[in-house]
């Protein structure tokens, strides 16, 4: 049994989780979007790469020029660059469906035209933030040092695991990224599922144009499920930033992939499906990583998303439909 | 080997919990015009479907002049030798009418791409073919003049007959025709009657789908009755006029009884 | 109505078009000879990119299939080329000019058409039966896919290194080495496009360009009618693949050198955006989006380099205005040009419907 999935295994899962949880929230995007226009929204991860640059924006104009003075100044910090960062991404997705994608609902454009606009819009933000910004990678300046939190060689159980499992340590920052991904993702999900706007989204989804007939006005349910997906991918940048430390203007591109993979897989329009599939992807990329070396870590994700795509379409949790 | 042209038997098609065709026989013998009639949602165009290929049958067979049809493709039953129509008109909007044609005359061809690439003969020979054959198509069912223009252009009534054209174009044996009446008025009607006859005539069988009894009366030689997905009676057209069971499914039992009591 | 009585227009019509298009060659094989070195290296790009651009029109354009991995048969023309030419790490029975001899290049240029052909099938087998969207997905997972494995293959493809030292063509009854010199490209590229139009052109103009219309405009009712459908896709989606090989072949041993980095989903994107510009199922259009998108640039960046940076930001503009404004590109094949201005997709809700 290699190392990769015995002893290092709970390492990688933590870990793996917690990536996981992050393309989780980018995945909703996607899902959310494709549930309600039958449309891959390309442009997706432009708006999570945003979320980071927010966050890196934010800290860096907080940060003391000496660097941070407390754990708990930190803390605040980042605290304080979620806004930004969750805001920013609302907009940029709110934006881009403004500018990309209705008028070509207007016109009532074939689908071929939705994904080159989407891909235009892609370059467009990617490539204003490099004009904007460099092509470089950008490093977050230090803000809240991450600790173990978790010795497994140390704690009460110690004597009864078995040795290859006592050398397991988790971050406090993997646990956090994870709670609040997942809290998030619970939000959204009570969200669709309870208010008067979540039924909207989940009428059209179904069916646009019976629910246009009972009166859902469909313009407004978009809006709001392009904001949603981008508060989230926003949230999703933010968290990015804090456990990656870097950023740049293409930055979007692989988690993007990733994260829709992550939704095809857990059963594209399936909410539940984006949170499983991105958490599987996660584990699956992480245990890999370890067992293949970093190099093939991507492809992992690519991997998942042919042999999904030819062999069960509809992802795990998705209902077998007829194609 | 059978003496039927098609001979579908106990054909079955579900649909999760809703039975759409249930256990249906038809047969057809060369040269037969025959009717599938029935209220809406009997399961007519789902029977056709599973005769074209469209729908796979859950259960029973489907043959043509004996072989087997049902779990074969679409395409490869077409050039078994069964076209269709469409209830719904499905032309290639922006081609031509002689365009269109031809591509069901395709249907036959058999030059391939190292054919037309290189052009040889059989390329050659088929495509001029597809002209002038395809003209003949549009003259028999009577919109020879639109052949160059774009199909979305033709009115309501030409397109209907250009869709014929088209199945005929592949050169059937049976030809199915779904709701071709759909739309006309009552001179159309008429014309449409006289070009069934006349394929009929030509050599090609037809199985037709249609709710205008007059067009049914006027063509038909038999006719088959569907209702709820099941085959509830089959016969003349004067005969089921007056069935009892017939005018149950098309207008309830209080007319069924009516009807038994004048 | 009737195209009747407008015979003498349509002769002179195309009297007009044939002149202008004898024109425009004679004016291409001269052309290299009135340009700097530099302008030359371009046109060899502009060429090579229009091979691409003309492969992949047929893939989107005339079938309707949107592959966004369409640079990884590029990738595999060039890499084939250089690992049989013995200039990669992999060293076997048959790699080396010592085995291929003279005619080499040519020979490998043909069988890079074979084995590019069968990849083509190979990969749009599993694939060409998934719809639209999962289709693109698909193809840029694949196009990804064979970016990092060439990448990570040291021992077969050098990884990120790539292959370098990749012998020039050369024709032998002459003595006559290619060498770095861009004109001999140029012609080669010249007479490859215009071989690859005049098949193109072949079967656009034969049942099988007539099915690839059919299975666009409606797909089942092209079923009904006799078309294979799949097979039809498969064959677009095989030529396509065969025509970027032969473009990766000639760009490798311009070049001496071939690396992954030349092949990421971004070069798949430029051609698409060259094809989506020019116009979508047109061959003069896809020529002229990739005169466009390469040619623009390319001349714009030797007198103002500080614009490069702007390229990609532009392209995204062009793309997204181009979808809203004029979807039938710059010159638009009328077919296409009525598909995408009247159609609509049913299942997206669109005002136009509700």
């Amino acid at each position: 049994m290699p190392d990769c999935l015995s002893s290092e295994l709970p390492f990688r899962l933590a870990g793996g989780l917690s990536t996981g949880a992050v393309y989780a929230m980018i995945a909703l995007g996607y899902t959310l979007v494709y549930g309600v226009l039958q449309l891959i929204n390309f442009a997706h991860s432009e708006v999570f790469m945003l979320g980071t640059l927010g966050a890196f924006l934010t800290v860096g104009a907080l940060v003391p020029d000496g660097g941070v003075t407390s754990q708990t100044q930190g803390a605040m910090i980042l605290l304080a660059a979620a806004v930004p960062a969750v805001i920013l991404g609302g907009l940029a997705a709110v934006a881009l469906e403004r500018v990309a994608y209705r008028p070509l609902r207007r016109r009532g454009a074939p689908r071929l035209a939705y994904l080159i606009s989407a891909i235009g819009a892609s370059l467009f933000l990617s490539n204003s933030v490099r004009i904007w910004r460099g092509p470089n990678f950008e490093t977050l300046p230090r803000t809240v040092r991450s600790r173990i939190v978790l010795d497994l060689g140390d704690t009460f159980f110690t004597g009864i695991l078995p040795e290859s499992m006592q050398r397991v340590r988790i971050q406090n920052r993997d646990i956090l990224v994870f709670v609040v991904a997942m809290l998030a993702m619970v939000a959204v999900d009570q969200f669709i599922n309870r208010s008067r706007i979540g039924r909207g989204i989940r009428a059209v989804a179904q069916d646009a144009e019976t629910a246009g007939l009972m009166g859902v006005n469909i313009n407004k349910v978009i809006t709001v499920t392009f904001l949603i997906g981008g508060l989230l991918a926003g949230a999703a940048g933010l968290l990015f930033a804090w456990s990656f430390g870097v950023t740049r203007f293409q930055i979007g591109f692989l988690p993007g992939i990733k994260a829709f993979t992550a939704a095809v897989l857990g059963g594209i329009g399936n909410i539940r499906g984006a949170l499983l599939g991105g958490l599987l992807l996660g584990v699956f990329e992480n245990v890999a990583a370890g067992c293949f070396g970093v190099q093939w870590r991507d492809v992992v994700a690519f991997l998942i998303l042919v042999l999904v795509l030819f062999f069960r379409p509809t992802g795990l949790l998705g209902d077998k439909e007829a194609t | 080997m059978s003496d039927y042209l098609l001979e579908a038997s106990k054909v079955t098609k579900v649909f999760g919990g809703l039975t759409a065709v249930r256990e249906v026989d038809l047969t057809i013998r060369a040269g037969e015009i025959r009717g599938l009639i029935g209220p809406n949602g009997a399961g007519k165009t789902t029977f056709f479907n599973c005769i074209t290929g469209v729908y796979k049958p859950d259960g029973g067979q489907v043959r043509l002049e004996g072989s087997r049809l049902n779990g074969l493709k679409p395409h490869r039953i077409t050039k078994a030798g069964v076209a269709r129509t469409f209830q719904q008109i499905r032309l290639f909007a922006e081609m031509t009418s002689l365009e269109n044609v031809q591509v069901g005359m395709d249907a036959k061809h058999r030059a391939g791409a190292i054919s037309a690439i290189f052009n040889l003969p059989r390329h050659r020979r088929e495509n001029e073919e597809g002209s002038v054959e395809g003209l003949r198509f549009l003259r028999f069912v009577g919109i020879e003049r639109y052949a160059n223009e774009p199909s979305r252009n033709l009115s309501y009534g030409d397109q209907r007959r250009l869709e014929i054209a088209r199945a005929l174009g592949t050169r059937p044996k049976l030809l199915l025709l779904d709701e071709p009446a759909a739309g006309m008025n009552p001179r159309e009607k008429e014309g449409l009657m006289d070009l069934i006859r006349k394929i009929r005539d030509s050599g090609v069988t037809v199985l037709l789908i249609e709710h205008d009894m007059k067009v049914v009366m006027g063509v038909c030689e038999r006719v088959a009755v569907l209702d709820h997905g099941e085959k509830i009676a089959e016969g003349a057209p004067e005969e089921l006029q007056r069935d009892p069971r017939v005018i149950e499914a098309y207008l309830g039992r209080g007319a069924a009884e009516d009807a038994a009591g004048a | 109505m009737n195209s009747g009585n407008g015979t003498n227009n349509n002769r002179s019509r195309r009297l007009a078009v044939n002149a202008a298009v004898a024109l425009l060659a004679l004016f291409l094989l001269i052309i290299p000879n009135f340009v700097s070195l530099a302008a030359r290296e371009i046109l060899v790009l502009i060429a090579t990119f229009a091979l691409l651009a003309l492969g992949l029109n047929i893939v989107v354009g005339f079938a309707g299939l949107l592959d966004l991995g369409y640079i990884a048969f590029y990738a595999t023309g060039a890499y084939t080329w250089g690992i049989l030419s013995g200039a990669g790490p992999i060293r076997l029975p048959f790699t080396g000019t010592e085995f291929w001899g003279e005619w080499g290049f040519w020979i490998i240029l043909l069988v890079v058409l074979g084995i590019n052909m069968c990849i083509g099938v190979m990969l749009g087998s599993p694939t060409l039966r998934l719809r639209g969207d999962y289709l693109a997905i698909v193809t840029l997972g694949f196009g990804e896919i064979v970016r990092i494995v060439a990448n990570n293959l040291d021992n077969v493809t050098g990884a990120a290194l790539g292959i370098s030292r990749i012998p020039h063509p050369k024709i032998p009854f002459i003595g006559y080495d290619f060498g770095l010199n861009p004109l001999p490209y140029y012609y080669l590229l010249l007479l490859l496009l215009a071989l690859g139009i005049t098949v193109i052109r072949r079967l656009d103009h034969s049942r099988i360009g007539r099915a690839w219309i059919a299975i666009r405009e409606d797909e089942v009712a092209a079923g009904a009618m006799g078309v294979s459908t799949f097979k039809m896709k498969l064959l677009a989606f095989a030529i396509g693949a065969t025509t970027a090989g032969v473009a990766g072949v000639v760009f490798a041993s311009k070049s001496n050198f071939v690396s992954p980095a030349s092949f990421d989903v971004f070069a798949s994107f430029l051609v698409l955006c060259a094809v989506v510009l020019g116009g979508m199922g047109s061959i003069p259009g896809s020529l002229a989006g990739a005169v466009v998108i390469v040619g623009v640039p390319s001349f714009l960046q030797l007198r103002f380099p500080q614009l490069d940076e702007y390229r990609y930001w532009m392209f995204g503009i062009i793309l997204v205005s181009m979808m809203i404004f004029r979807p039938q590109g710059l010159i638009p094949s009328k077919r296409r040009e009525a598909e995408l201005m009247l159609e609509g997709d049913p299942d997206i809700p669109s005002e136009a419907t509700t």
